[in-house]
């Protein structure tokens, strides 16, 4: 079966094939990698093959200037994650004819990553944050003699597996629209991470790991788009575990952030009225007293009123509101 | 067909635009809206993020309030389809979450039976409405127009409890019914991806500079405008715009229309009964185009 590749091509001595066309990307401004070339090729493969196949058989047998990063071929290394159509995947896990678009195939290397050559992002962003958040245990004390071992429950080490599975791919960093933004962000791999460890009962450090995490950068910094749950290919779902590790650090008393006193505002909103007051909302988030912040929020304050679109002034009960503080002195926990 | 109509506090809100031209779109599209009066807000997944008890009591609530109007209850915005379908997802697979959440609600005249389907409009057009009748409502093509889709994070993820992995036809919709209108669907990047509202209280520069990027690409791509079925994605696209321009550095000047008001102006209505003069980016220059005036 045949199959067009639109490979995306860069090289640091400028030098590219003659058919190779002048682009970037995406139009976008966070693009980090220099300007890149498309390069269009044609291979010969069966019906079942992956994109990994096609790379391969075209540096083998037609480019050998190709720059491919691989390994395992099996979707346990994690060496192959790259852009296919615009979105980050496993090149060995990906069927080629279902990433079969308008007769092509588009794969690059992730703009939001530094480029080295071709296809190889440099990973250097990814293991720092992958460090950043000290992805090793912090040994509890006593430390179990050398011919003892912690003893820990099943189910506790059961609810980490998820986080475990990671191959290190990066495939959700590089699709991770935070990171886009903000090169700052831990992103979402570091911080399954740090709730693997966060989470673990033979950790000593969890309030100094929450305190860390808390901090700009950090957990708060997630735009909650669930891009990462969607593009991890072990099923890690980083979100699921920045959201573990939101509610860990709030329980521990990291509430000094905009992220926890939005979380408070939405909750005295809904309680007691049964729905949102997106007057007082902003300016409770933002802090009272951070004047600088608050200004900041005018001009568009302004903009909303012009158009008509200010909230009700006063702010209306729905109907029956009493059910729902009902609801919240049961089960509302530290929103009652 | 009579629906449990579940606005949303934003319609109620900062975007009565969106009420407004929801409910004027009902009867061409035949539906008979129950509005869900005493149905609490989602908390948006704020309030499920620290406390999923809470947030499966207060959905879980809205659930029934739908299940004893026996009808299926639609949503206006992504958000609250996301919310409110992850907790019915969760709800329907684990019983003692469900056994929960009923003891919870026991003294206060509701339970839920785990029988409710929570549908957006947009997928209810599809699926339920169908494209015929929609087809027969429209009195007006947009020939002309370039139409960016916005999906909104909510309505495309996570894909389990959304029910794309079974209808994965979903992910499209929007494209479908912007031919289907007779205008052109733009094909671009930002479609899919988030409009940085989540973070716009804690990380506000950022989170414009999201929204902005991919408000920017579609209109690189020639879009006239962008169309969205969710109000908080309108409110950092449309009402954040300026704001977002003068982050990037960059004019933007592109209108964000809400889904209903797309349909209503194919529908032949009147663009200040959809109150298209509601909005913080003019609509005048893509109306134009469809020579219209607001």
């Amino acid at each position: 079966m045949q199959f067009t590749i639109e490979v995306g091509r860069y090289s640091p001595e400028g030098t590219y094939a003659e058919n190779a066309v002048p682009g970037k990307p995406f139009p976008a401004p966070w693009d980090r990698s220099p300007a890149r070339r498309y390069q269009t090729y044609t291979v010969d493969l069966p019906e079942h093959a992956v994109v990994l196949d096609a790379l391969i058989a075209i540096r083998e047998y037609q480019d050998q200037s190709l720059a491919v990063r691989c390994a395992c071929r099996s979707a346990i290394c994690g060496s192959c994650a790259m852009w296919i159509n615009g979105h980050s995947h496993l090149a060995c896990k990906s069927k080629l004819s279902a990433f079969t678009k308008e007769g092509k195939t588009r794969v690059e290397s992730p703009p939001s990553m530094p480029i080295i050559r071709d296809l190889v992002c440099d990973m250097k962003p990814f293991w720092d944050k992958h460090l950043a958040v000290k992805p090793w245990l912090q040994n509890k004390q006593p430390v179990p003699p050398p011919n003892e071992e912690y003893r820990v429950s099943n189910a506790s080490m059961e609810e980490l597996i998820q986080e475990v599975s990671c191959i290190s791919c990066s495939a959700c960093l590089m699709d991770c629209e935070s990171f886009a933004v903000n090169p700052d962000f831990l992103g979402p791999q570091a911080l399954a991470q740090a709730y693997r460890y966060a989470g673990d009962p033979r950790d000593a450090e969890t309030k100094e790991r929450l305190a860390e995490y808390s901090k700009p950068g950090g957990i708060w910094d997630c735009t909650h788009c669930y891009e990462c749950v969607t593009q991890c290919p072990k099923g890690v779902a980083p979100l699921d575990q920045i959201l573990k590790l939101r509610k860990m650090a709030v329980d521990a008393g990291f509430t000094h952030n905009a992220g926890t006193r939005h979380a408070d505002a939405f909750a005295e909103s809904v309680r007691e009225s049964g729905r949102l007051n997106e007057l007082t909302l902003m300016p409770k988030s933002v802090g009272f007293f951070n004047i600088v912040d608050q200004i900041k929020t005018l001009p568009s304050a302004f903009n909303l009123i012009r158009a008509g679109k200010l909230p009700p002034l006063i702010h209306k009960k729905i109907p029956g509101v009493n059910r729902i503080k009902t609801i919240f002195e049961r089960v509302g926990g530290r929103f009652k | 067909m009579k629906v449990a109509f579940y606005p949303g506090c934003v319609s109620k809100g900062a975007c009565p635009e969106l009420y407004v031209s929801a409910k004027a779109i009902a009867e061409p599209l035949g539906l008979e809206l129950k509005e869900l009066t005493e149905a609490p807000c989602t908390g948006a997944g704020v309030l499920s993020e620290q406390n999923p008890q809470l947030g499966d009591a207060l959905n879980g609530l809205t659930l029934a309030m739908a299940e004893s109007e026996g009808a299926d209850l639609m949503t206006i915005c992504s958000t609250c389809q996301g919310v409110l379908s992850n907790h019915n997802y969760h709800l329907k697979q684990d019983k003692e979450r469900m056994d929960r959440t009923n003891a919870t609600l026991a003294d206060q005249g509701f339970q839920y039976g785990g029988t409710t389907k929570v549908k957006h409009l947009l997928w209810m057009l599809f699926e339920d409405i169908g494209i015929d009748r929609v087809s027969a409502a429209i009195k007006r093509k947009l020939t002309g127009l370039k139409i960016a889709p916005f999906y909104g994070c909510y309505i495309l993820r996570p894909e389990e409890s959304l029910g794309l992995k079974e209808r994965p036809e979903r992910k499209n919709y929007l494209e479908r019914l912007i031919a289907l209108l007779g205008a052109e669907p733009v094909e671009y990047r930002g479609s899919t991806k988030c409009c940085g509202f989540p973070m716009l209280t804690f990380n506000r520069d950022k989170a414009l500079a999201m929204g902005g990027n991919h408000i920017v690409e579609a209109k690189e791509k020639g879009a006239d405008l962008l169309v969205t079925p969710c109000p908080l994605c309108h409110l950092n696209l449309d009402g954040q715009q300026p704001d977002a321009a003068r982050v990037l550095k960059k004019d933007i000047g592109v209108p964000i229309f809400h889904l209903p008001q797309l349909l209503g102006l194919a529908f032949g209505m009147d663009p200040s009964e959809l109150r298209l003069d509601h909005h913080v980016v003019p609509t005048k220059g893509a109306l134009e185009k469809v020579e219209l005036k607001v």
